[in-house]
């Protein structure tokens, strides 16, 4: 199970962000477990300054805008 | 646009074919954009209406304006968009964090036009930089100047109303940054941050991370490419209907209908300007058809570039957003010092013009 953190205000980018994500597993079929974080603080302290940022496995791998998905995929299965 | 910490290689065309094309583009764009107002012409020329009445003025101005400015906003949208990939947050903080007030805050303004920036990142953002030792002055110069100083104003008002406008746009908008920063710095109030971002001031080390330079030149021009249809999905709806309003205005309004009311002779419609663009909140996009409109029929530069900066850099929303990381006291000050900046500038444009 990967877990994957989305970090993000809550803006629409952010959503589309997610939808990615999960589209990008399951082409994969991978399962992965995507959980939104939306508070500040938490964005802060996990070094995003800018949203929406992507971590995998507890390691950000990408912030600020919408993430490349052949990127995205390499990120998920590597 | 993004920071990827990684850099897995693009499968991708050949490289040559790609710089080929972006200067097959840049040729073409440059041969259209000086055929438009023949083009213009020629088009109106063949509908059913004369040229020279009301209707006939009002079509030519339509179909020169629009396709000018939106020739104008992509050429420009795409070199920012290629240009911003050399920046990221994190490198302009890096930047930043060792820097003294006063040159921080010219430094810091400057990076604000370049480094890519949305309103909803203004809070990690903020954080960010005032955790990795940013100074707070700084910081705020960063952040006046990132949504006030942007190129889709600076293209509008240079395609719409003209270049020295959109030149001294451009200097006083750095100007107030750098001052409302240096102003914000002088008097310390980093106590009147909100306690949990005080603590990771002092506590927390800012993570450090590897930057986004490894990307190839072909990426670049993808994130230039991908800029142009991010702001072209948000702005080309105004960006028509401003012309079109203005279009219509340019026949059908008194020349002369806004001078009284906003005209340099009263002196209180530069603060009436700033106030009334307090708890407007629109994009550049929104607000320059406006100001088009109010400068044709004699409202005073100083009051109309007021007015645009109020919208653009004092609004509502964006005040709830920073509420999470200042306190009342701190925004009270931002909004006197911002506010009183952009006054000032009115007040000189008046005089001057």
């Amino acid at each position: 199970m990967t877990s994957v953190k989305v970090y993000g205000p809550g803006c629409k980018r952010c959503e589309t962000t997610v939808d990615v994500v999960r589209d990008a597993a399951a082409k994969l079929g991978l399962e992965v477990e995507v959980e939104k974080v939306t508070d500040p603080k938490s964005i802060a302290m996990a070094g995003v300054m800018s949203t929406p940022g992507i971590a995998i496995d507890g390691t950000l791998v990408h912030a600020g805008g919408l993430p490349d998905k052949t990127k995205l995929e390499g990120w998920l299965s590597a | 646009m993004s920071t990827d910490f990684t850099h897995p290689s693009h499968p991708s065309r050949p490289d040559w074919l790609w710089h080929l094309g972006v200067v097959a583009a840049l040729a073409l764009w440059w041969m259209l954009y000086h055929q438009l107002a023949p083009l213009a012409e020629w088009i109106t020329g063949l509908l059913p209406v004369e040229r020279h009445s009301h209707t006939g003025e009002a079509i030519a101005f339509f179909l020169y304006d629009v396709p000018k400015v939106m020739m104008l906003l992509t050429l420009i949208v795409f070199v920012m968009g290629v240009v911003r990939s050399f920046f990221s947050p994190e490198k302009t903080r890096a930047l930043l964090s060792g820097k003294r007030e006063g040159v921080g805050n010219i430094f810091s303004a400057g990076l604000g036009i370049l480094t890519p920036f949305c309103s909803c990142s203004a809070v990690p953002l903020f954080i960010g930089f005032v955790s990795a030792g940013v100074p707070l002055g700084v910081t705020f110069s960063f952040l006046i100047a990132a949504p006030m100083v942007n190129e889709v104003a600076l293209v509008l008002l240079f395609g719409l109303v003209g270049w020295q406008v959109a030149a001294t746009y451009l200097a006083f908008g750095l100007l107030i940054a750098i001052i409302a920063g240096f102003v914000i710095g002088k008097l310390h109030l980093e106590g009147w941050l909100q306690d949990w971002v005080r603590d990771i001031h002092s506590g927390a080390s800012a993570p450090t991370q590897i930057e986004g330079d490894g990307m190839t030149m072909i990426e670049r021009y993808r994130a230039g490419i991908e800029a142009v249809r991010e702001i072209f999905g948000k702005v080309w709806l105004w960006i028509l209907l401003g012309i079109a309003m203005g279009a219509l205005i340019h026949g059908y309004v008194p020349e002369d209908f806004m001078v009284k009311i906003m005209g340099a002779e009263a002196w209180w419609s530069v603060p009436a300007a700033v106030l009334m663009g307090i708890p407007m909140y629109t994009n550049a996009a929104g607000v320059i058809p406006i100001v088009e409109a109010l400068l044709g029929k004699g409202a005073a530069l100083g009051t109309v570039l007021a007015f645009m900066m109020s919208v653009i850099a004092l609004s509502l929303p964006e005040m709830i957003i920073l509420k999470q990381v200042l306190t009342y006291r701190l925004i009270a000050v931002f909004i006197g010092i911002v506010g009183s900046g952009i006054l000032a500038v009115g007040f000189l444009f008046n005089l001057i013009f």
